[in-house]
């Protein structure tokens, strides 16, 4: 239960709550061995305030299945008025990265798209051609077109409402961002050059503007070498 | 070795016939050996409008089903020594040919003649696969209309997917009149759309629909701006290099006339 008279489950107190440290080289039968014993006979733990205290676990090294993590989630939220915030590993599953990794990736395709044809992809997607009526491109991530957009363009497919749209030259059948969706007026418009798409929050609509907005309404994207990016 | 040529469209009624018929026209104008297919099987009319449905004996249903020969099938134009139609059947639908059927007779006319011109029927179905399987080229004939374009764009997506050159491009139909004053879609903007190169324009004349009605292509009759568009359309398909009857000059044209007008006035 002890390695070398380490506990190897240590707590600590933050300003967001709790900490538990697992350690990664104790065996997960002996951890949840251990959790239980700590969790029914430390005693600050029953005596805590009434409210709910967020828990965060640390895992370390440690690889930990959905079902672990079910089976720990559980097992302290049945001793403790305590929920589980977050689970905090230094690894994660292959599949887990190779998923990851192909939605932060930028998939480049050279083609028109023609009425009558989606394109869907994983991730951001750059499309070099344009997009004609009738035709559709679908990311998880952001829509980049180096090109005419006159069809669909959906972004953030599975509900990522921060996935944005832009565009070359901007005349679209129908914008989609997550679950919203805009269409063109029912009159003849003129496209637009160099335009961006992005859902406002205070709106809750999805708002063209000029392509130089885009840094500003989403920052996470800005990272300058050689300058000052915080500012 | 010819080469096959399928003239498609998506929409109907964009002048898929009447450009094969031309196109074949013309070509034999320039003694080259054509032979056009109907493959719009239960709507043939490419006969009628050659002028050739009175010599229907067997049609390709017949060489499919192998109730006679594909020569016996054949019917040698009546202006043209070096031009001849394999017409559609009547009688039966799209299914009665397939992909097999139509690419060994594809084969075996590219052996005998320089030019295969296939009218293809409207749509996306059965008979459109049909008819691309054997060709080698494609025409896509489009209208300056939104329906049209739409259409043809999602033909040019499907004909992509095949092994086929790229399509090039007919703009049917054109109103000079309705273009110069904006109300009809413009060449550049169509070609722009599409992005295909563009193998000729064709104006709206009446009489290229007097032509049809008299089963004679109006190819024949020179002096005539659809003729000789269809003459030019194929020069190129045999290589020259023809300056389009653009847009701009056409457009001087109606303006040196709306001028003559009034100055006369």
């Amino acid at each position: 239960m002890t390695r070398g008279n380490q506990p190897c489950i240590t707590i600590k107190g933050t300003k967001d709550g709790l900490t538990f440290y697992i350690d990664d080289d104790t065996p997960f039968s002996e951890v949840i061995e251990e959790l239980t014993k700590t969790l029914t006979t430390t005693d600050f733990l029953e005596d805590s305030s009434e409210q709910a205290v967020a828990v965060t676990l640390h895992l370390g090294y440690r690889y930990v299945s959905k079902a672990q993590r079910n089976q720990l989630k559980q097992l302290i939220e049945e001793h403790t008025r305590f929920y589980i915030e977050q689970f905090d590993s230094n690894v994660i599953s292959k599949n887990e990265a190779e998923t990851w990794f192909d939605e932060m990736e930028v998939k480049s395709i050279t083609q028109i798209v023609r009425s009558g044809q989606i394109v869907e992809v994983t991730g951001d997607l750059l499309l070099i051609g344009d997009v004609n009526p009738g035709g559709q491109v679908r990311a998880t991530g952001n829509i980049y077109i180096l090109g005419h957009l006159y069809g669909i363009a959906h972004a953030g497919i599975y509900g990522n409402e921060q996935a944005t749209i832009a565009a070359s030259y901007m005349n679209p059948t129908q914008l989609r961002i997550a679950h919203y969706l805009s269409r063109a007026p029912d009159y003849e418009t003129e496209g637009t050059y160099m335009e961006c798409a992005y859902l406002d929050n205070e709106t809750d609509k999805i708002v063209i503007d000029r392509l130089q907005v885009l840094p500003y309404v989403r920052k996470k994207n800005r990272k300058i070498e050689g300058g000052r990016s915080d500012g | 070795m010819g080469e096959a040529i399928v003239v498609t469209s998506g929409k109907g009624g964009v002048g898929k016939t009447t450009t094969t018929a031309n196109l074949g026209t013309a070509l034999a104008l320039m003694d080259k050996k054509v032979c056009l297919i109907d493959t719009d099987i239960g709507l043939r009319n490419l006969d009628v409008v050659m002028g050739l449905e009175n010599r229907i004996i067997y049609d390709i249903v017949d060489v499919i089903e192998e109730r006679c020969k594909l020569s016996q099938a054949l019917i040698r134009d009546k202006r043209f020594d070096t031009l001849a139609l394999l017409p559609a059947a009547q009688t039966r639908d799209k299914s009665a040919v397939t992909r097999d059927g139509m690419l060994a007779i594809v084969q075996e006319l590219k052996q005998e003649y320089d030019y295969i011109l296939i009218d293809c029927p409207a749509g996306i179905e059965q008979g459109f696969q049909n008819a691309i399987a054997g060709a080698d080229e494609a025409i896509v004939v489009t209208t300056p209309e939104k329906s049209s374009v739409r259409d043809a764009d999602r033909i040019i997506g499907l004909i992509e997917q095949e092994e086929m050159n790229r399509p090039r491009l007919i703009i049917n139909r054109i109103r000079q009149q309705m273009m110069s004053d904006g109300d009809a879609l413009d060449i550049d903007d169509v070609v722009q759309l599409l992005s295909i190169d563009l193998l000729g324009i064709v104006i709206d004349s009446d009489d290229v629909i007097k032509a049809s009605n008299s089963g004679e292509p109006v190819a024949i009759t020179p002096k005539n701006k659809a003729s000789l568009a269809y003459r030019n359309i194929a020069r190129r398909i045999l290589g020259e290099s023809v300056p389009l009857q653009s847009l701009e000059q056409e457009k001087g044209m109606f303006q040196k006339m709306k001028s003559l007008f009034s100055r006369r006035s």
